[in-house]
């Protein structure tokens, strides 16, 4: 499929998506919604670094606080329309994701997740000690009712699920352009074997330093909106392990070759997750999570893509 | 005699307290076939780690086209116009064969001529060094399936795919049937009469006899001859490193 014709289709898929619930006239499904695309962006950034390159990132949680807590330093500086966060998010996680990949890129496989998950440590500790934007007491942001569009009256929550959707599609069209250029092939060779990338000319530091820039600011785009969506930010919930561990989970269920893969698993996981929530509890989530990544590891390693590529393989042999 | 296309000067490397290169010297011109000869571990691998930028030497100087190459990264001296295939393929192996070729066509040839290669002319370079070491038509297999000589022949083209100027052959003739040896060494050959200049390191006395136009022999990482292939292997010197004095 031609790009344009691939963004053509994500944007229409992405207005129905939002007008759909609005003929439901509940408000519920764009508060669970969001959370599912947020998930797909996490997803998707963090395999970009993840799945592309092979490089496992455990400090998802901290690129996406930090998103989060930029929004929230510029709203109690002033309150700055949404895009603006979004982007001084993106911009302030992208350059903590350049200083870890400088600092950590040297290490590898399990050395590297282990500094990943301290940086993280690191962050939320400065976090708690920053009083400006609440400390360990966390931070309460009030958000409009609504937001007027075309003197129309849009409610808030559809406004945020209206930017999450846009940063989705975003992040996916980023991702398969990735995939399909000089950029993907040069990811993938990082993630197969360095030495013999380095032998063919690949210059692999520079090209992980632009996956940790790039993997960090779409995390720290992800969290910008978040606390106008929570009303109340702490920085336990919002360096929550829940986001590291679902940024890791969705695509290695949904599988990590692909932009694919991580939009079936977080839109898999994120709403089992959310329809948990309501039926169940909320508690039941993570647990949830950890099944379906024992139930994958054993009968389809390499995830729900993973699983079709090797079938249509076979099947091309047969 | 031409400006040599690689020398070596000086060039020393330690692990710790071992001594891996003392002190080498050598120079290879251009076109020229150059056998690396040595037992195991007698840092013939490390050399080619040197000169390719891999590992740092702790001293002396490689110097390719008469620039020195001290500090610059193996992708940039592939760029400059070496070559290698590794001693062990290493395949990327979630990219198809022709695939596996397409990245140093992306970057090294792309980023050496400064203009983009489209898709077609892509497939059809791919294509064509795939025929040339017979592999066409596995090209979008992926390396998983290959047998070893096929991986070794993979190797070798994607070596070929930078356009080098100098490639370095690491054993890529270890554990083949004697008619595939014939295979590799009659694709270097032509190689090198396309104009490249080729070192092959071999324990396969029989293709470094055939192949080499010169052999330089290194034991415990010092170089104890470097001559014509028929005068080095009667050296004493040689036949005592080999056999046991």
């Amino acid at each position: 499929m031609r790009q344009s014709t691939f963004i053509l289709g994500a944007v229409v898929l992405a207005i129905a998506l939002f007008f759909a619930p609005r003929v439901l006239e509940n408000d519920y499904i764009f508060f669970a919604g969001y959370v599912v695309l947020q998930y797909i962006v996490l997803a998707t950034a963090w395999n970009i670094l993840g799945g592309y390159c092979g490089y496992v990132n455990f400090g998802s949680a901290a690129f996406f606080a930090l998103g989060a807590y930029t929004a929230v330093a510029i709203h109690k500086f002033s309150p700055m329309p949404m895009p603006l966060l979004i982007v001084a998010g993106g911009i302030i996680s992208g350059l903590v994701g350049l200083g870890m990949g400088y600092l950590t890129l040297r290490l590898r496989g399990v050395f590297f997740a282990i500094a990943s998950l301290a940086m993280a440590v690191v962050m939320q500790t400065l976090v708690i000690n920053w009083d400006y934007v609440g400390g360990s007491r966390g931070a309460y942001i009030i958000r409009p009712q609504q937001v007027e569009i075309f003197s129309y009256q849009l409610p808030y929550i559809q406004y945020l699920f209206a930017w999450m959707l846009f940063l989705a599609v975003a992040s996916l069209v980023i991702a398969r352009t990735i995939e399909r250029s000089k950029l993907g092939y040069g990811f993938a060779t990082i993630r197969d074997d360095e030495q013999a990338a380095e032998a063919c000319g690949v210059p692999t530091l520079r090209l992980k330093l632009i996956a940790t820039t790039m993997s960090g600011a779409l995390m720290g785009m992800a969290g910008a909106p978040f606390p106008y969506y929570i009303g109340y930010l702490e920085p336990a919930s919002a360096f929550s392990l829940t986001y590291a561990v679902n940024s890791i989970a969705m695509p290695m269920i949904g599988g990590t070759t692909s932009w694919v893969g991580p939009l079936i698993g977080a839109v898999l996981l994120g709403t089992v997750q959310q329809v948990a929530t309501v039926t169940i509890s909320s508690a039941v989530n993570l647990l949830l999570v950890g099944i379906l990544l024992v139930v994958f590891v054993i009968i389809a390693p390499n995830g729900i893509m993973g699983a079709v590529q090797a079938w249509q393989r076979k099947r091309r042999k047969a | 005699m031409t400006a040599p296309l690689l020398e070596i000067q000086g060039l020393g490397k330690r692990f710790g307290g071992f001594v891996a290169l003392d002190n080498i010297n050598l120079s290879v011109a251009p076109q020229e076939r150059v056998g690396l000869i040595g037992p195991n571990g007698s840092g013939k691998s490390t050399l080619v780690n040197c000169i390719c930028g891999t590992l740092r030497n702790e001293t002396g100087t490689v110097r390719f086209e008469g620039k020195a190459m001290d500090g610059l990264l193996a992708h940039e001296r592939t760029r400059l116009g070496m070559a290698r295939s590794f001693q062990l393929p290493r395949p990327f192996k979630t990219l198809t064969v022709a695939e596996n070729l397409r990245v140093p066509l992306l970057y090294t040839v792309d980023a050496r001529s400064g203009s983009k290669l489209s898709q077609r002319e892509l497939d059809e370079r791919c294509m064509e060094l795939l025929a040339l070491v017979g592999l066409a038509d596995k090209a979008w297999q992926y390396p998983g399936d290959l047998t070893q000589v096929e991986m070794r022949k993979l190797e070798l083209a994607r070596a070929m795919a930078a356009e080098p100027k100098l490639l370095i052959a690491d054993e890529s003739m270890a554990g083949l049937s004697h008619s595939e040896v014939d295979d590799i060494l009659a694709l270097l050959v032509r190689l090198n009469e396309r104009g490249i200049t080729i070192i092959m390191i071999e324990h396969i006395m029989r293709a470094v006899m055939t192949f080499s136009q010169r052999v330089i022999v290194l034991v415990s990482g010092k170089k104890i001859a470097d001559g014509l292939p028929e005068d080095v292997i009667r050296d004493p010197e040689v036949v005592g490193a080999y056999l046991g004095q």
